[in-house]
């Protein structure tokens, strides 16, 4: 029997970044705010303090701060005609959980796309033809310009404090920035990070090869810095323990070090943890939501009534939730209808191992997880397509990690696996093997989807969302090309040995690739081709919407979190101004 | 524990943060060197008899451990810097019993792609693997257990793991290498505080300098040595003994 709880203006499903961000503006907007948390609450100085954050078994190999496939996971097939499998311990990605989700475990990259990204279909058919697109690729435009989300990138980046240098500033080009970026309206707020040794031999033989080397804008803070919020930050002290880490410093950007201790002092914001929201709930016509439910950790249920919902979990979750609650029409890639689920797209990465001469000390330990170089002169339609038998492309990275021993010590395929000549590759690669990587895009395609799973459930008892996803020619092919470009730089930075690995297919939930899941949820000019429309509101039950990544109608070359923190404040701004004058759409379908 | 539970019930400045009721306190006991997924130390493996291991599978993983890091001018081998120890700590705690991943029915085989998808736990992966491997030993080496072979012997019945060609009566012996081989590694990598990488050897032999929190002042400093001693979460060479001790 579920309890019904008191009511509330807003329920916002997950607290992370988009969660956080909106909980703020909405909570100082004078609303009632509840947001509601599957995981736990987590804080720097309790949970990531630099005692024991540093512990590369418990959160790099147990992957302690990720969510449990024991409470919610998803299954895998790569095509139709196969039978789906529980991913029953994550490693191709790896969705966050509790406060910060993703966000805290992120390595802090932050990109804004291309502005031929936003209107990809139209670009791509005018520059190169309808037939550049293949008959089963559905890509299709955002339904806002870079123009329209500039100004919201550039108060995410405000409120991230993010670390970089501008490369075009109001359409004037700037050296050591990106040539490739759309026009800011601003500088970065902090200047970029210091650049350990591999990074600057890459950047030298990017420099030399006539390519564009800029430092990676980058959510580790390059030095001490009091945001938009007047929220007090660290700078990053390159310690090596970042992606699947949280920061014991207050150094990288997350909902904890840029949002909470703002949005706690709201006398009407509430955060309800260890809350798994299993549904939510519709009035009878369907097309209103009265709410949600959730299930506390003692198995209790509880209704939460709520004039408006937010669903701000990862991804797959937020698309899982909409299937669970009957939220428009499932998305069937055989008759080609409904659109939930619709468009699910990943990153293609790929590496490039490159030696350097025997004394090398590249120092591997001394990092950060958004501390090094990129170029982007092969991402997006940075360079001619004419006659390459794709589109898109990808960052290529000089960004190394860390040296964290059980997981990032690199090694050709031919070193011995074990034993004696193991222990001597692990001692003679380390100072001496550079990884290098590509980033690159996805496009969506008819048979790569979200659906619920017949088979497997959760344990409250529902089907596990059903991920369908493989590799297609045209990502193979970008994959193969840019990682030869990436090998050629590698090459000019005086490497004695290069191993390239292109991706290859099939698509495999091991080994770890990106946590860029995106789509499912998109977003589009017209109920016809998308879930959400600009403003990231539901075509189908009006006070409900979906923010994050699963709006993306397919992925591009970049990290996304910068591209998710300006589609969140863009959307944001319209509930603000007009939603809550007047709730309805805000798009006439 | 109790810190991490306590402070879930506190309430400040109108947010009320709920949490901890009997599942999320049945998780948390479940662990027994950190609570999963909460804000707890992890506790420092103690010296002392095997947890899971029986003595014979106790010896015989360290036979396997001294074989795939043997010992040499590198590093001491895989059995004096504790990574038998290491592995029974595992496997008689949480991941031992795969807690927290999804282990619901049905099982099948799938595509390798498709990720791990065995109902084996790796405790019992280990268990059935090593009876199965000295029964196979005995039947083939005249009643000797895997400890008692040769160096060569074992190396060879190792390499027959890794490729898959070794029939073991019950058990799938890559599927065990693959498991070992990664505890090892971990064994031999992970902080000392986990009872393997005794006296951070694994740390030394590649110029890991540990858990160090500032390299603020390396980070321009290019292509030159680091002289810095390596420290773990719990221990510094200088400072203690090393944390366990078989």
């Amino acid at each position: 029997m579920a309890t019904t709880l008191p009511h509330k203006d807003v329920a916002i499903i997950g607290l992370g970044w988009t969660g956080s961000i909106l909980a703020y503006e909405l909570a100082t907007a004078g609303l009632d705010v509840i947001a509601i948390e599957r995981g736990p609450w987590r804080d720097t100085a309790t949970d990531f303090p630099p005692t024991w954050a540093q512990d590369e078994l418990r959160y790099g190999v147990r992957l302690d701060l990720f969510q449990r496939p024991a409470q919610s996971t998803m299954t895998l097939r790569n095509k139709i005609s196969q039978t789906a499998l529980p991913v029953r311990q994550f490693s191709s990605f790896l969705p966050g959980n509790g406060l910060g989700g993703a966000g805290v475990h992120w390595n802090g990259m932050n990109y804004r796309f291309l502005p031929t990204d936003y209107q990809l279909r139209t670009h791509v058919t005018q520059k190169y033809g309808a037939k550049a697109i293949p008959d089963d690729m559905t890509i299709q435009d955002f339904p806002m310009t870079y123009e329209e989300l500039e100004p919201h990138f550039d108060r995410f980046e405000k409120l991230a404090g993010i670390s970089g240098k501008a490369g075009n500033l109001n359409g004037q080009i700037q050296p050591g920035g990106n040539p490739f970026e759309g026009p800011r309206s601003a500088e970065y707020p902090n200047p970029p990070n210091r650049q350990p040794y591999g990074a600057t031999l890459f950047a030298k033989a990017a420099a030399e090869l006539g390519y564009h080397p800029f430092p990676v804008p980058s959510a580790n803070l390059s030095q001490p810095y009091t945001n938009t919020l007047g929220v007090a930050m660290g700078q990053c002290t390159f310690c090596g323990f970042c992606e699947r880490f949280g920061c014991g410093n207050y150094a990288k950007s997350s909902a904890q070090t840029c949002v909470m201790p703002a949005l706690v002092r709201q006398k009407n914001f509430t955060a309800r943890m260890n809350a798994n929201v299993t549904k939510i709930n519709l009035d009878s016509t369907g097309k209103k939501a009265t709410g949600v439910t959730y299930v506390d950790d003692t198995g209790a249920e509880f209704i939460q009534p709520a004039d408006m919902v937010a669903v701000c979990a990862f991804s797959f979750n937020s698309v899982h939730l909409l299937l669970l609650s009957g939220i428009g029409q499932p998305y069937d890639p055989v008759a080609n209808t409904g659109q939930v689920g619709r468009n699910f797209a990943y990153q293609c990465t790929s590496s490039v191992l490159v030696q350097l001469p025997k004394d090398t000390k590249l120092n591997p330990f001394v990092a950060g997880g958004a501390v090094g170089t990129v170029i982007d002169d092969f991402n997006g339609d940075n360079f001619d397509h004419t006659g390459l038998g794709f589109i898109g492309g990808g960052v290529l990275q000089a960004t190394s990690t860390g040296g964290r021993p059980i997981t990032q010590i690199s090694a050709f395929k031919d070193t011995p696996k074990w034993g004696a000549g193991w222990k001597q590759a692990m001692q003679d690669n380390y100072q001496t093997i550079y990884p290098l990587g590509t980033q690159g895009n996805v496009c969506a395609y008819r048979d790569a989807y979200l659906d619920l799973d017949p088979t497997y459930k959760d344990p409250y008892g529902s089907p596990l969302l059903r991920l369908t996803f493989d590799w297609h020619p045209n990502e193979l092919k970008m994959s193969a090309y840019i990682t030869e470009k990436l090998a050629g730089i590698g090459k000019a930075m005086g490497a004695t040995r290069i191993e390239s690995a292109p991706r290859t297919g099939p698509y495999t939930v091991v080994p770890y690739q990106t946590t860029h899941t995106t789509g499912g949820a998109i977003t589009g000019d017209s109920p016809s081709n998308s879930v959400v429309n600009k403003y990231l509101q539901s075509w189908d039950v009006s006070n409900v919407f979906v923010f994050g990544a699963s709006a993306f109608p397919q992925n591009s070359g970049y990290n996304p979190t910068g591209t998710v923190g300006g589609m969140t404040y863009f959307a944001i701004d319209q509930i603000k101004s007009q939603y809550l004058k007047n709730p309805g759409p805000l798009v006439p379908a | 524990m109790a810190k991490g539970l306590r402070r879930r019930l506190f309430l400040v400045s109108g947010i009320s943060v709920m949490a901890c009721g009997a599942a999320t306190q049945a998780l948390a006991l479940d662990a027994s060197q950190w609570s999963l997924g909460w804000d707890s130390m992890p506790q420092a493996v103690q010296p002392g008899p095997w947890t899971f291991f029986t003595a014979d599978e106790g010896a015989a993983v360290e036979a396997l451990a001294d074989r795939l890091i043997p010992s040499d001018d590198l590093s001491p081998g895989g059995k004096d810097v504790g990574v038998a120890v290491y592995i029974d700590r595992q496997l008689s705690g949480p991941f031992g019993r795969d807690a927290g991943l999804y282990m619901q029915p049905p099982f099948a085989d799938g595509l390798p792609g498709q990720g791990p998808q065995s109902p084996l736990t790796p405790a019992e992966r280990y268990r059935k693997t090593l009876s199965a491997l000295d029964s196979f030993c005995k039947s083939a080496y005249l009643g000797k257990s895997f400890v008692d072979l040769s160096g060569d012997e074992q190396d060879k019945l190792i390499a027959q793991m890794e490729a898959g060609t070794l029939a073991l009566q019950g058990a799938n012996a890559k599927a065990f290498f693959q498991l070992l081989w990664q505890n090892t590694k971990e064994g031999f990598f992970a902080d000392p505080i986990y009872g393997g990488n005794r006296e951070m050897a694994g740390w030394k032999m590649i110029g890991f300098p540990g858990t160090h929190y500032d390299y603020s002042d390396w980070i321009d400093k290019h292509n030159q040595p680091i002289p810095l001693q390596p420290v773990g979460i719990a221990d510094h060479p200088d400072w203690s003994q090393p944390t366990a001790q078989s």
